[in-house]
């Protein structure tokens, strides 16, 4: 098959099964834009700006676990979208980004539209090519989905200039069904030394703790995490990103750990003596201070990622492999042992965690007038039955969410825990819908994140995407505010919003459907509205109570057995002793 | 600790501005840092000299790894090994007295002589970082008027090896 540059792109994609593309054209990749329109297998997503088609390829990647792919001009292309693959970086998310480079002969001389894209995304990319050849393309493609999609998966940019693509040269073409790179060989088979090690600490515990990460997510271990569990019957954490693994609703899970955590699994990461961390990086907002992290603990640590092993945290046992491998092969070790966990001493430490679970520390105000953030989430989780997809914007109602909305399965929590980023959950929600579009797909976010890729709305309706928008406005950026009032004796410096527009006019103008909610006993019903209407994106603009905090909370620099509470949890029970 | 980090990595362009932009955005320190193609032309041998506590000596190798062009990678201070560096110094060499005390001082530092004009001298001297030092010490600050360092260079002693 002889094929142009442009055709080769278009080619392999299709080859490589991939069903959409997110981009927005410009003269760069003009070539590849006509390619794109002579076809039908491949289908092009237009976005409103390029960081929305990062993360509408990042929602789709996070709710499949395949590789989510975009395609963008050079230059402000380019640039735009940045944080989109920064963020799929921070969370190893796995994106191939095609992005039109200037013709090769113009590299470097300051075109129009040139920026050295190579260059700004280095920091941020598992690893990016710049294409001089056309000859080079389709291997180039190959390697770019390889590295993206295997070992701890991340974002990949492919810099394609523009003469690359010239439609009038043609070469032959065929789609390369494997590629070999002799410098990146991903372990996956965890040591069996290690793994008997392990299991000889984990069995020995006496107050034993499971903390699992995005990684198990990452690797499809979901069922493998649960057997394990079941079979040690252990109390388990997850991190923000792991949430869903395990399933949210069994006894076992004692509530997410970090910042914004439970009081009982924070409590029970600070006296466990053995714990075991599974696809987990030890990220500041998850240990708190480090020196104060797990001290009576002893530390196995399971991670595709040798780098990530040690690097905040020493542990005692390494296990560097695929999450999901190595799962499986400790549960094998385990059942192939005599000796079984102390269930006394597992009896006594299942006590002593009720009684943290007793403090009931996810409780808020249920009397108010106004509407709670958390009533809302909570009314959500009833209304959608627990089985939506729900995306995030980052701050306050992400907290919210990750509390009390209860994931009992993976890939349905979709959210920018690593980098942050404000402006991600409603171009993701595009995704997920797109990748599954008979599922229920909420995005929850605040007015604040919600205008920083408001113009998605417009994609949103050219594609008849009927996802659900679930705006808690308080008026404020609202964990900006909640840092302000606990840090900076409340002078609430630029974190008011001043001027919003009508989210419902604004809702309609883009022709969905807006609605807006301003008591607690018209929550359930707007709701239940809204997820009616199956074929229509609906914006929910709840006005919600402008102070409420987000509790408990870890402080900045804190321990994890320094929680604070919320004012309105319940005192201490008689035995347990007042928290510092 | 001071450590010396040898690595061999794919002869891609690019290749290595990633070792330097992780070293930049991961805060880790470089000494010096050489780089030159091998016998076989589609590797690159780089010598990289760092210093940091064992943690981070073990991070910055795990993250050198992780780079998707670097093949492999030798912490050369865990072993014996052996270290080079070539250093070119300008001297002031204006009248016969101070010439005869350099090249005494080059003949005893085993520095050979490559350039000469009337007013200066051009010494091409090898050896580890103490022993240029040492030299440039022994000078004295005053009669250089220019000094060019190649950072060093290690390979191990014995049987062991970097290669493919």
């Amino acid at each position: 098959m002889e094929l142009s540059g442009a055709e080769i792109v278009v080619q392999f994609l299709k080859d490589e099964g991939v069903k959409y593309v997110f981009g927005y054209p410009g003269g760069a990749v003009l070539h590849i834009y006509d390619a794109l329109f002579q076809q039908d297998d491949v289908r092009h997503i237009l976005v409103r700006h390029e960081q929305g088609a990062t993360h509408a390829a990042d929602g789709y990647a996070r709710a499949t676990g395949k590789p989510g792919v975009v395609l963008v001009t050079s230059g402000p292309g380019a640039t735009n979208a940045v944080t989109g693959i920064a963020t799929a970086y921070m969370d190893s998310i796995p994106l191939v980004v095609l992005t039109g480079q200037v013709p090769t002969p113009f590299i470097g001389s300051d075109a129009f539209q040139e920026v050295d894209a190579v260059g700004i995304t280095r920091p941020c990319v598992k690893h990016n090519f710049l294409v001089k050849r056309r000859e080079d393309l389709a291997l180039t493609l190959k390697k770019a989905f390889y590295i993206a999609t295997s070992g701890r998966p991340g974002p990949v940019v492919v810099d394609i200039p523009k003469d690359v693509t010239d439609p009038n040269v043609r070469i032959p073409y065929e789609y390369p069904r494997e590629v070999k790179i002799r410098s990146y060989n991903p372990v996956v088979k965890g040591h069996p030394g290690q793994i008997k090690k392990a299991v000889d600490l984990i069995l020995g515990a006496r107050r034993p703790m499971i903390y699992t990460g995005g990684g198990v997510i990452l690797s499809e271990a979901s069922a493998e995490l649960i057997e394990f569990t079941r079979l040690l019957g252990f109390p388990i954490t997850q991190t923000l990103m792991g949430l869903g693994a395990y399933p949210a609703t069994d006894r076992q899970f004692v509530g997410m750990l970090g910042m914004h955590g439970t009081y009982e699994a924070n409590m029970a990461m600070h006296e466990c003596d053995v714990l075991i961390a599974i696809g987990a990086r030890f990220d500041d907002r998850v240990t708190g201070k480090v020196a104060e992290f797990c001290p009576h603990a002893r530390i196995v640590h399971v991670d595709i990622d040798p780098a990530s092993i040690a690097k905040n945290v020493k542990v005692d046992v390494p296990i560097v492999g695929d999450v999901k491998n190595v799962l499986a092969d400790m549960t094998k070790e385990l059942r192939a042992r005599k000796q079984k966990p102390d269930a006394e001493a597992l009896r006594q430490w299942w006590a002593r965690i009720d009684e943290w679970r007793g403090r009931n520390c996810l409780q808020y105000d249920r009397n108010s007038e106004l509407i709670k953030p958390q009533f809302v989430i909570e009314k959500l989780y009833e209304v959608t039955g627990g089985d939506a997809y729900i995306t995030s914007d980052v701050g306050q109602h992400q907290m919210w969410t990750a509390q009390f909305y209860k994931f009992d399965k993976p890939r349905r929590w979709i959210n920018s825990g690593g980098l942050g980023t404000m402006g991600f959950g409603m171009p993701a929600a595009l995704g997920v819908q797109l990748a599954h579009p008979d599922a229920t797909v909420a995005c929850v976010t605040g007015e604040a994140s919600i205008q920083m890729c408001i113009q998605e709305l417009s994609t949103a309706m050219q594609y008849m995407l009927p996802i659900k928008i679930v705006n808690l406005n308080n008026r404020y950026m609202g964990m900006v505010r909640q840092w302000q009032e606990f840090f900076y004796e409340s002078r609430y410096s630029h974190s008011y919003l001043e001027a919003l527009p009508d989210f419902v006019k604004l809702a309609e103008s883009y022709g969905h459907v807006g609605l807006r909610i301003e008591k607690p006993e018209d929550v359930e019903g707007a709701l239940r509205e809204a997820f009616g209407m199956k074929d229509r994106l609906v914006f929910l603009d709840f006005i919600t109570d402008q102070t409420e905090n987000v509790y408990p909370m870890i402080a900045q620099g804190k321990g994890h057995h320094e929680m604070e509470l919320a004012p309105y949890c319940k005192a201490p029970q008689s035995g347990e002793r007042e928290l510092a | 600790m001071r450590h010396i980090i040898s690595l061999l990595m794919e002869n891609e362009a690019g290749a290595l501005s990633r070792v330097a932009g992780l070293f930049s955005a991961r805060g880790y320190n470089i000494e010096s840092l050489t780089v030159a193609p091998t016998e076989d032309p589609s590797l690159s041998r780089m010598t990289i000299v760092t210093t940091g506590s064992e943690e981070i000596i073990e991070q910055i190798t795990k993250q050198l790894n992780k780079l998707i062009d670097v093949v492999k990678l030798v912490d050369l201070t865990e072993g014996a090994h052996i270290e080079r560096e070539l250093m070119l110094i300008k001297l002031r060499a204006p009248d016969a007295e101070r010439r005869a005390e350099l090249k005494r001082l080059a003949d005893i530092f085993r520095g050979r002589i490559i350039d000469v004009t009337d007013s200066t001298y051009t010494i091409e001297l090898t050896g580890d970082g103490d022993k240029l030092d040492a030299f440039i010490g022994a000078v004295g600050e005053g009669t250089i008027i220019e000094t060019v360092r190649t950072g060093a260079s290690g390979i191990a002693r014995g049987t062991r090896s970097l290669h493919l």
